[in-house]
């Protein structure tokens, strides 16, 4: 098992340094940088070389490449040049709010796709089950910027339920549990969405595992022995569709803190997504191949540690 | 006397009979699926409206009636118009032209890729596998959106054309999406590849072109058009998230997307639904059954697959 964890490990490498090296390509495709992008008028050409001379922007593209990954190795992903301040430091400002609403998105759809998926499963072709099965294709089918937006008209403009937008209501300064109550307010709609969007796959997927489970001997003992129809699903079939679906949890690591941009912009929530966005109209380079290196360290990270769990918990499969 | 005077009887009565081709199979199965007919009517409405619906419009793309602007939907606009005064339901039926063209040509480009590429690596294995598998390794694990978003403002900084920009966002969006069905079409050539059948082209001694893209490439169609179908649907939502931020079709050729982004206005968003409201609706319907129709052909093609 070790030997395997270090030789995935160290397939991990070349993958990154292809990543850097295409992000880095991409991001020096873009003909201005972030002195132009200020559009400051009372700039002059010198004052321009100068700060360009300090940003280090002057220097030859492969020139600029090393200097940046040596950095990155040594974990120093330079200052985020809009923010004034260390990207790590960024990153670790945003990335909490992010985490809120992705860690209740997850919470979330899975304990509703579990149900969902277990009770259309228990009674395959019932009206139950094409409901779900319909809604289903519905979640998986949504742009997520429309039905946000058409959220906040409906329960933030026309019933005032929700509040427009943000995180939270300027100039309350509320505390404590005040404080709680009015970030949960803000938070509702959008992890309403992100929940209705990673539900649907989800509960496709424990509807099928729970089918495959659910036709299997060993429920029909269990059956056979006379125990309670809740005892045989949720306690012996449950627990066997569920083990397969641990691998999932692997690949949730970069949703869990990569920030929903698109989302984050409908609704001003300020996450990390929203800042990413912003860093590329100011085409702010440090802070915008930073945190698309995070993402995709994030996302093989996820994978091994799916691959992990896998093993884990399936000791069929574990791998020499 | 020459053999070919050999009384040869080649009227021998064979008992017609047609026998249940695979392909035949699937359609039965995909017809039995209601909610697949109706995704696919829906479809092809959408495509018919989208395609032939402008002939018939009184309107022009580029009509510009400012005496006529915001008017909310009435007998002469159907669907309103919007700030410059041009008619929504046009612009809704031309946006959908490019969307759905976008989501199609991206698909086929990924297609294209993916399936030669997986083909090789599957069949010649070694080192043209490791390089395909490791290139594709990196494709995804680069944050798609994020990438798409830099790349559209690329797009943007270079100064394209508005008319050509919807070319880059297909390869674009095409390049990026190709190493998923790459992975399972590999997959699957790698157990083709060690059946008989691949035994007897090597017995009549085939060259490999045949054997890839005569013998293996075929029988993995059906898993091509299933990726491919539900493929088209992810590229019309990715279009229109990127045309939402500005980045992907801009003004003034229309798509769903960045019709939508007149939502980003306020007095747009809160008093003037009709013009923001509809294309979103009709990228849901469109994607949802393009889903739908999806989903019934991999029940339909693939019985291994069906649970």
């Amino acid at each position: 098992m070790r030997q395997y964890m270090i030789r995935r490990l160290l397939q991990i490498i070349p993958t990154l340094i292809g990543i850097s090296i295409i992000v880095f390509a991409i991001s020096a495709m873009v003909p201005g940088d972030y002195i132009t992008a200020q559009n400051n008028p009372n700039m002059s050409k010198e004052k321009a070389a100068q700060l360009r001379q300090i940003y280090g922007l002057d220097k030859p593209v492969v020139e600029r490449y090393f200097v940046w990954a040596g950095n990155m190795l040594k974990g120093n992903l330079g200052d985020s040049l809009s923010h004034k301040q260390p990207v790590t430091k960024v990153m670790n400002n945003y990335v909490w709010n992010s985490f809120i609403i992705a860690f209740c998105t997850l919470v979330l759809s899975w304990l509703i796709a579990v149900f969902a998926g277990v009770f259309s499963a228990k009674f395959q072709y019932s009206l139950f089950d094409k409901i779900v099965t319909l809604l289903i294709f519905i979640c998986m089918s949504l742009p997520s910027f429309f039905i946000g937006l058409l959220l906040i008209k409906l329960f933030a403009l026309e019933f005032k339920m929700f509040p427009v937008g943000g995180m939270t209501t300027a100039g309350i300064n509320a505390h404590g549990w005040a404080h709680i109550v009015d970030v949960a307010k803000h938070m509702f709609l959008p992890t309403l969405v992100l929940t209705m969007l990673s539900t649907g796959s989800l509960t496709r997927y424990f509807r099928t595992s729970m089918l495959e489970v659910i036709r299997q001997d060993y429920i029909r003992t269990a059956r056979a022995k006379g125990l309670k129809e809740r005892t045989v699903i949720f306690k012996h079939a449950l627990r066997n569709a569920l083990l397969p679906a641990i691998t999932l949890l692997g690949f949730e690591l970069p949703a869990l803190f990569g920030g929903a941009i698109i989302l984050e912009r409908v609704f001003v929530w300020p996450g990390i997504g929203q800042v990413y966005l912003e860093s590329i109209n100011m085409r702010d380079y440090p802070f915008m191949l930073g945190f698309t290196i995070f993402i995709a360290v994030l996302t093989l990270l996820g994978n091994l540690l799916s691959d992990v769990l896998y093993g884990v918990a399936d000791p069929r499969i574990r791998l020499k | 006397m020459s053999l070919a005077s050999a009384p040869l009887n080649t009227n021998v009565e064979v008992p017609k009979q047609k026998p249940d081709s695979p392909w035949r199979i699937a359609y039965r199965r995909f017809t039995r699926n209601r909610l697949a007919l109706i995704g696919l009517f829906v479809l092809i409405m959408m495509f018919l409206i989208c395609f032939i619906g402008p002939l018939f419009s009184p309107y022009n793309l580029y009509d510009y009636n400012l005496a006529d602007k915001n008017q909310s939907p009435n007998a002469r606009y159907w669907l309103g118009t919007d700030k410059f005064g041009r008619d929504i339901l046009l612009r809704m039926m031309l946006a959908g032209r490019i969307s759905l063209l976008v989501g199609v040509v991206a698909t086929t480009i990924a297609v294209v890729i993916g399936a030669t590429l997986g083909a090789l690596s599957g069949f010649y294995k070694k080192s043209v596998d490791t390089i395909t598998m490791r290139i594709t390794d990196i494709i995804m694990a680069l944050p798609t959106l994020p990438i798409l978003i830099i790349l559209g403002a690329v797009l943007s900084d270079l100064k394209v054309d508005p008319s050509h920009r919807i070319y880059f966002l297909m390869l674009i969006i095409g390049l990026l999406q190709w190493p998923y069905l790459s992975r399972l079409i590999r997959g699957q050539i790698l157990t083709l590849r060690e059946q008989e059948f691949m035994q007897a082209t090597e017995a009549l001694g085939l060259s490999d072109h045949r054997k890839i893209f005569r013998h293996l490439l075929p029988n993995t169609i059906p898993i091509i058009i299933v990726w491919a179908t539900l493929s088209v649907a992810g590229a019309i939502i990715t279009e229109s998230a990127l045309s939402f931020l500005g980045l992907g079709v801009v003004q003034p050729t229309p798509s769903w997307g960045n019709m939508i982004s007149a939502a980003n206005s306020l007095i747009d968003f809160r008093k003037r639904p009709w013009i923001w409201i509809p294309p979103g609706i009709c990228i849901l319907i469109t994607v949802v059954a393009i889903n739908l129709i999806g989903d019934a052909l991999r029940d339909a093609l693939d019985p291994k697959m069906k649970k």
